[in-house]
């Protein structure tokens, strides 16, 4: 039962940072990206690619981090200077990853096992009593760390146009700003932040799998409406906080539904009521939103 | 300071619905102007601001501002110089961010945008007091979120907002159109005190024939893409709204309506 519950909140924690980056593009920017289907096991296979060319671990979340970024600033390149709609940016960037993602490792998986990972390092230093939990404490450190640091950019005076592009385009074209520049920042750190989920991910479970990227942003979105519905009443915690729990919520639910006995295969339909269930209270939240402006 | 050089502007060209606005359409504001546009629908008003701001390209003709060739300027370029307020408050402001999260970054304005604070916290009580002008009570309301502001106090933010940093030009599209009677008056009596403090060159669309008459020291009627009156200071000081209603009325039954 521990077993269980720990590994719903590390699952929740990883998918956490997923929900950090489509918090950006899907509620910030208004901009439904599914680039983050192909950055997420871009993540996994610059990190599986780079660990089995020895490299530190630790370093491979920051690679995976910028090949993130850079996915995501050429889906932003695509709507904004080529005009192709946001919906099929996203699409076109996504098919793209998968023969990238192919290219990088040479193989649709591979399995890590054995080699140095983040888990395996952090466990060095950890005393014995602590061994079980140690990836559920690296999991957290990443997590807090990506959260704080998302928390301060958006304080900063090019997070606040960040914030401002999505709401009103009009008003960052009235501050002299490129509103299409500001777009593609934004689009780069939300798969940025996707990719280094998808590099803590690979490192948890050993192995890398192309297909690992399907539903990311079905879940992230998922995670997003649950944080900021769910527990819209909570104002102790702040939106980034929010959309954490949510992720971490909707893995419980997942869980629950696995358990209760279904098969994995019949995730791809869970999956879908959640999505036509998000989208329409999605649709309710933008109705209300609407009200409001 | 603004001057429209020979502006040709037809919409939906080579179709049935083929408009021709411009043609060969001339104007000069000189700097420190105060001008009121006032014009049916359709009479090319909005058009001309649009054209100005760059939300617009025109046929041919040139747009210069100070000087300089705007023609080609994207409108986010051009908002180095030119600052405008539209008829729907909502355009103005960010409405998922706090009223001094507002200030802050419209006194931004012609500053790098960088990874420092956002917040502007050393201005505050420069913000406070500027707001407590209004009478609206926002200066105790710094923290509160726009979107829980009422549409013309929504509309006072956003014109200290477009005039936080002095612009060249400022362009009112009908800025207080949305509002009620009393909030309304409240926005322009601001309106007159901001450009008549910074004295900025300005250009006010409007359908209030009154707001027309008494202020600014220009009045413009356009009809069809043409300015059919253009009446300066003296004269203008003399032009009731009855005159202007005359001609307004007169053009009307030329069209038939």
């Amino acid at each position: 039962m521990l077993g269980i519950i720990t590994g719903i909140i590390e699952q929740g924690l990883i998918f956490g940072i997923v929900a950090l980056g489509i918090n950006i593009s899907y509620r910030i920017l208004n901009f439904p990206d599914l680039s983050v289907d192909g950055t997420f096991p871009l993540g996994a296979a610059v990190t599986s690619a780079l660990i089995l060319l020895g490299v530190n671990p630790w370093i491979c979340l920051l690679a995976s981090f910028f090949a993130g970024v850079l996915a995501g600033a050429l889906t932003g390149v695509l709507n904004v200077h080529l005009r192709i709609k946001d919906l099929l940016s996203g699409i076109l960037m996504m098919t793209a990853l998968y023969s990238v993602n192919y290219r990088v490792v040479g193989a649709p998986n591979k399995f890590l096992m054995g080699e140095t990972t983040i888990f395996t390092t952090a466990g060095r230093f950890l005393p014995a009593s602590f061994l079980p939990y140690a990836p559920l404490l690296v999991i957290l450190l990443i997590t807090i760390v990506a959260k704080l640091v998302l928390d301060w950019y958006l304080r900063t005076k090019s997070g606040f146009l960040l914030k401002s592009v999505g709401d009103n385009e009009g008003l960052v074209v009235a501050l002299a700003q490129n509103p299409g520049k500001i777009k593609i920042i934004g689009l780069a750190i939300a798969n940025g932040l996707v990719a280094l989920a998808g590099s803590v991910n690979c490192q948890r479970i050993v192995q890398f799998d192309i297909s690992s990227g399907v539903g990311t942003m079905v879940m992230g979105l998922a995670a997003v409406i649950i944080g900021t519905t769910v527990l819209k009443k909570l104002s102790f915690f702040n939106l980034t906080t929010k959309v954490i729990i949510g992720m971490i919520i909707y893995k419980a639910c997942i869980t629950i539904a696995i358990a209760s006995g279904l098969q994995s295969s019949d995730m791809n339909f869970i999956i879908t009521v959640l999505f036509v269930v998000t989208l329409v209270s999605n649709d309710m939240l933008a109705g209300r939103r609407k009200e409001r402006a | 300071m603004l001057e429209l050089k020979d502006i040709n502007k037809t919409f939906n060209k080579g179709t049935v619905n083929e408009k021709v606005l411009f043609s060969d359409f001339n104007l000069q504001i000189p700097k420190g102007q105060f001008v009121c546009v006032v014009g049916s629908n359709g009479s090319g008003k909005t058009t001309l601001l649009n054209v100005v701001s760059g939300d617009m390209f025109v046929d041919s003709g040139k747009v210069f501002v100070d000087g300089e060739d705007f023609t080609n300027l994207k409108n986010f370029v051009r908002a180095k110089k030119i600052a405008r307020v539209f008829q729907n408050p909502a355009m103005g402001t960010c409405p998922s961010m706090t009223i001094i999260e507002n200030l802050s970054i419209a006194d931004n304005k012609l500053r790098p945008f960088n990874l420092t604070k956002g917040l502007n916290t050393k201005r505050r009580d420069f913000y406070k007091t500027t707001l407590q002008q209004l009478g609206l009570g926002l200066e105790n309301r710094l923290d509160t979120k726009v979107a829980t502001l009422s549409g013309g106090q929504r509309q006072a933010l956003a014109l200290i907002m477009a005039t936080l940093v002095t612009p060249d030009l400022l362009l009112l599209d009908e800025h207080t159109a949305a509002l009620d009677p009393k909030s309304s008056d409240i926005v322009m009596e601001l309106t007159q005190k901001i450009i008549e403090e910074k004295k900025i060159t300005t250009l006010m669309v409007t359908h209030n024939l009154r707001y027309a008459t008494q202020y600014g020291n220009r009045c413009i009627m356009m009809h069809e893409g043409t300015a059919v009156l253009d009446v300066c200071d003296m004269e203008k000081k003399n032009q009731s709204i009855d005159d202007l209603l005359k001609i307004f009325n007169e053009i009307s039954i030329e069209c038939g309506n």
